[in-house]
């Protein structure tokens, strides 16, 4: 066998690696084995990438490419293995960005290099500089989304919706430019439009990015995932490599897939998480109006350390307030408490929970929750009238009724944890601040309601001592 | 029409069915890890920039190259380093069982409050 069927061979390896990979991380049983496979697979093929001859006889170059792996290396572990629980969803954003800034930079050089070719006789066929924009498009709007998203999820900006007055018509000229741009570069295969492609798409990526509200971010990144995917897919039709094709494919194809059954989990079509921004004026509007006028009930860690106390059954509803906290270990703490009482009790998991699907999950596995103690959203609703509390935890969004009963709301529709039906509600809460989507809470001015102000973290340690003594 | 693009698509048009086939049981606990591990996925796009920086010339080119496979790197190493993180927590869930049957208050590690 020629060395070249050897690369071919091992990319094919490879490629049902990954194949399996994702199959494994399908199901709780084989994900880690699913992650590991595919890692082993990715090593295997960049391995035989370094006996290509091309590669192989790239002299200095050679060590360029070694030196810019072991910086990315160097930097990509450390960043991996210390980032927070709760800093996970930027994080992914992150990764997520640089890997679509790849794509479109191998695109756009294998360009360079294909136009720079002495041999080329006239212009690159068609296809080729079609497959080369859609690279570049594709594969800047990941990088630049990517970016705007971890700034919001870090909070630099605010999570709401950004819009601006002639939103729709930059949007316009923007989608128009890059059309025309397009079209142009495809009959003129010329280096400068291809420029003012890649600067076009980055703008695409921000002002696609800015109008999504915080709340929907997670399925924002899932879709650039997908989108990361293509723009790999696409630099392998560039460099004619069916490995980059198929993994890149399968990623943009499960990737839709996943953002799909990600805004389902909230309720939305995933049409309305990407366009919905509209609404943010009533949102904005309506939280002025409710909140602050009414009162509300605040209780004393010991009125509520009793009322836990005496409960038959606690249902535990944690929110990103106890992610952020890092209360998971207390708030089990006081679940351990309570069990020990005789009380019943168990954690109702919303399905975004946190700030991404099955997020929560994964912060309270942390903390050493027995997973029978964890229940799904539909599991939950059906025990919620014959719960004595309903202990929110840093919640507020996924157990907002206005989601099942005011039209109007950007989050109606939105499958929530029915805490109204317990026969007490108790929020610990860092202040009247609404949640993530920005809108206020109706349950927290309802007479069964007792707030209590604080940290997570503080309160549920004070409620630990309350339960004690009580 | 070139032979070589018409393979090309059939490749991805397949690989376009796999790709949809394959995660169409995910439960939702697993939304967040299986996103995170097609991230790391698709930093396979490493291999690519190897070529391109295998086949760059003059410093516009290397430049491009050098940041592409840095890029890269990031994207695969931190990918799947990430989604090991976040699967870890699904490892023990056995001997959590089996903890939780004797713990008086307390399991194995995670207990300290910290």
């Amino acid at each position: 066998m020629t060395l070249n069927t050897w690369v071919d061979l091992v990319y094919l390896l490879a490629a049902i690696g990954f194949i399996l990979a994702l199959k494994g991380l399908s199901s709780p049983k084989f994900a880690r084995q699913g992650n590991i496979l595919g890692a082993v697979a990715a090593a295997a093929a960049i391995a035989i990438t370094f006996a290509v001859p091309s590669v192989r006889h790239a002299g200095s170059r050679l060590i360029l490419m070694v030196v810019a792996m072991v910086i990315g290396a160097v930097i990509a572990v450390p960043a991996a293995r210390k980032v927070k629980m709760t800093a996970m969803p930027q994080m992914v954003a992150i990764f997520n960005g640089v890997g679509g800034g790849a794509a479109a930079l191998v695109s756009f050089t294998s360009f360079l290099i294909l136009t720079s070719n002495d041999a080329l006789v006239g212009k690159p066929a068609i296809y080729r500089i079609v497959e080369v924009i859609l690279g570049v498009l594709i594969g800047c709007v990941s990088f630049s989304g990517s970016a705007i998203a971890f700034i919001k999820l870090q909070e630099l900006i605010t999570g709401r919706p950004i819009t601006y007055p002639g939103q729709q018509v930059i949007n316009a000229i923007v989608g128009l430019a890059i059309v025309g741009v397009g079209v142009a570069t495809v009959l003129t295969a010329s280096t400068p439009l291809l420029v003012v492609m890649l600067v076009l798409a980055l703008v695409l990526g921000v002002i696609f990015v800015l109008p999504i509200g915080g709340a929907d971010v997670p399925v924002l990144i899932s879709l650039l995932n997908s989108f990361t995917g293509l723009a790999v897919a696409a630099s392998g039709f560039a460099l004619d490599n069916n490995l980059l094709i198929i993994a890149g494919t399968l990623v943009g194809a499960s990737g839709i897939l996943l953002t799909r059954m990600m805004s389902k989990a909230m309720g939305r079509s995933l049409a309305n998480v990407l366009f919905s921004a509209f609404g943010s004026v009533v949102t904005a509007t309506g939280g002025e109006a409710g909140a602050d006028a009414r009162p509300v009930k605040a209780g004393t860690p010991e009125d509520i350390g009793v009322l836990l106390a005496y409960a038959r059954k606690v249902v535990i509803i944690p929110g990103y307030g106890l992610a952020v906290a890092q209360a998971q270990h207390t708030a089990r703490e006081l679940a351990d408490l309570l069990m020990e009482r005789g009380v019943e009790v168990f954690y109702a998991i919303h399905p975004v929970a946190g700030r991404m699907p099955g997020h929560m999950n994964v912060l309270l596995a942390e903390a050493n929750v027995p997973y029978d103690e964890l229940k799904e959203m539909d599991e939950a609703n059906p025990e919620m009238p014959t719960a004595d509390v309903a202990l929110v935890v840093g919640a507020n969004d996924t157990v907002n009724p206005a989601a099942n009963d005011t039209p109007g709301s950007p989050i109606y529709g939105m499958p929530i944890i029915h805490a109204d039906q317990a026969q007490n509600v108790v929020f610990l809460k860092r202040s009247m601040r609404p949640g993530f989507a920005g809108i206020d809470n109706e349950l927290l001015f309802n007479p069964k309601t007792t707030l209590l102000f604080g940290d997570a973290k503080d309160t549920l340690t004070k409620l630990v001592a309350a339960v004690k003594s009580a | 029409m070139n032979v070589g693009i018409i393979e090309l698509l059939t490749i991805f048009v397949l690989a376009a069915f796999v790709g949809l086939e394959v995660v169409s049981k995910v439960p939702s606990i697993l939304h967040t890890p299986l996103m995170s591990g097609s991230n790391a996925i698709h930093g396979i796009i490493l291999v690519g920039t190897m070529y391109i920086m295998g086949s760059a010339h003059g410093g516009v080119q290397v430049t491009l190259a050098f940041f592409a496979v840095l890029l890269a790197t990031l994207n695969i190493v931190g990918g799947f380093v990430v989604t090991d993180r976040m699967l870890e927590m699904f490892k023990a869930k056995p001997s959590d069982r089996a903890a939780k049957a004797d713990r008086p208050s307390d399991g194995d590690t995670g207990g300290a409050p910290s």
